[in-house]
């Protein structure tokens, strides 16, 4: 799966996007967010406070109970500012 | 029609494009986003050096698409535009430009207003802004929600 982030939350992870095999105990995104938050103390700092960022997969914004597959791409990001 | 660009836009030229041809047109309403010099930082007004928009490339152009078939759907439009910049700019800059045509004005200032307020809340850009103190990330405003709101569109609350 391809995981991308975007604003402040792409400053602490480090990274703007990355590919990895959806781990086997991920079935949500609250899972994956929680396996995300394990990966590194960036990741620990920009997933700390779930409850204030917004996911999407494969364009469309998701609740956090949204299934997962390997092929889906999802996004990280904090409340959209545009305009 | 869509366009996500780095560069900036002519707004004449773009509206008699728009218009071209079409002379159902009775007016055409139009709104220009401009970065302003000063922001509130710890309540205080600071002088902004910079304003840089980051966004979603691919689901930008499909959440403006979406946004203005319902704007299309739901008014009488002749036509319709949607420019958003992003990348760094500068106070005075432009960065959004949303324009309606219709028969009658009605329908171009409701289509405009519906569009800019849900521009606010739904599509995938954040703002990062830079003063002498460093820089810092917009927060997005509750009463933006709530100009959403009043159209009935659910805000994207992926987290809620």
């Amino acid at each position: 799966m391809k995981v991308l982030y975007f604003a402040w939350l792409r400053q602490h992870v480090g990274v703007a996007a990355e590919e990895f095999d959806l781990p086997g105990d991920v079935r949500n995104i609250d899972d994956l967010v929680g396996w995300l938050a394990t990966k590194g103390p960036g990741y620990a700092k920009g997933f700390a406070e779930p409850q204030v960022i917004r996911a999407a997969v494969n364009f469309e914004y998701v609740p956090f109970d949204h299934k997962l597959t390997n092929t889906d791409e999802v996004a990280f990001f904090p409340p959209m500012t545009g305009g | 029609m869509i366009k996500v660009q780095q560069e900036n836009f002519d707004v004449s030229a773009e509206l008699a494009t728009l218009t071209a041809g079409n002379h159902e047109i009775g007016g055409v309403v139009t709104f220009i986003g401009l970065v302003r010099d000063l922001i509130k930082a710890d309540d205080r007004d600071t002088a902004l050096r910079s304003m840089t928009l980051e966004h979603y490339p691919g689901m930008t152009e499909k959440k403006l698409a979406e946004i203005e078939a319902k704007a299309l759907s739901r008014w009488p439009l002749e036509a319709s535009l949607i420019i958003h910049r992003y990348g760094r700019l500068e106070p005075g800059e432009q960065i959004v430009l949303v324009a309606c045509a219709s028969a009658h004005r009605q329908a171009a200032f409701d289509a405009c207003n519906f569009l800019m307020d849900w521009l606010k809340t739904e599509a995938p850009f954040w703002k990062l802004e830079e003063t002498d103190a460093g820089e810092a990330w917009v927060d997005n405003k509750a009463s933006d929600d709530a100009a959403a709101a009043r159209w009935q569109i659910k805000p994207g609350r992926a987290a809620e």
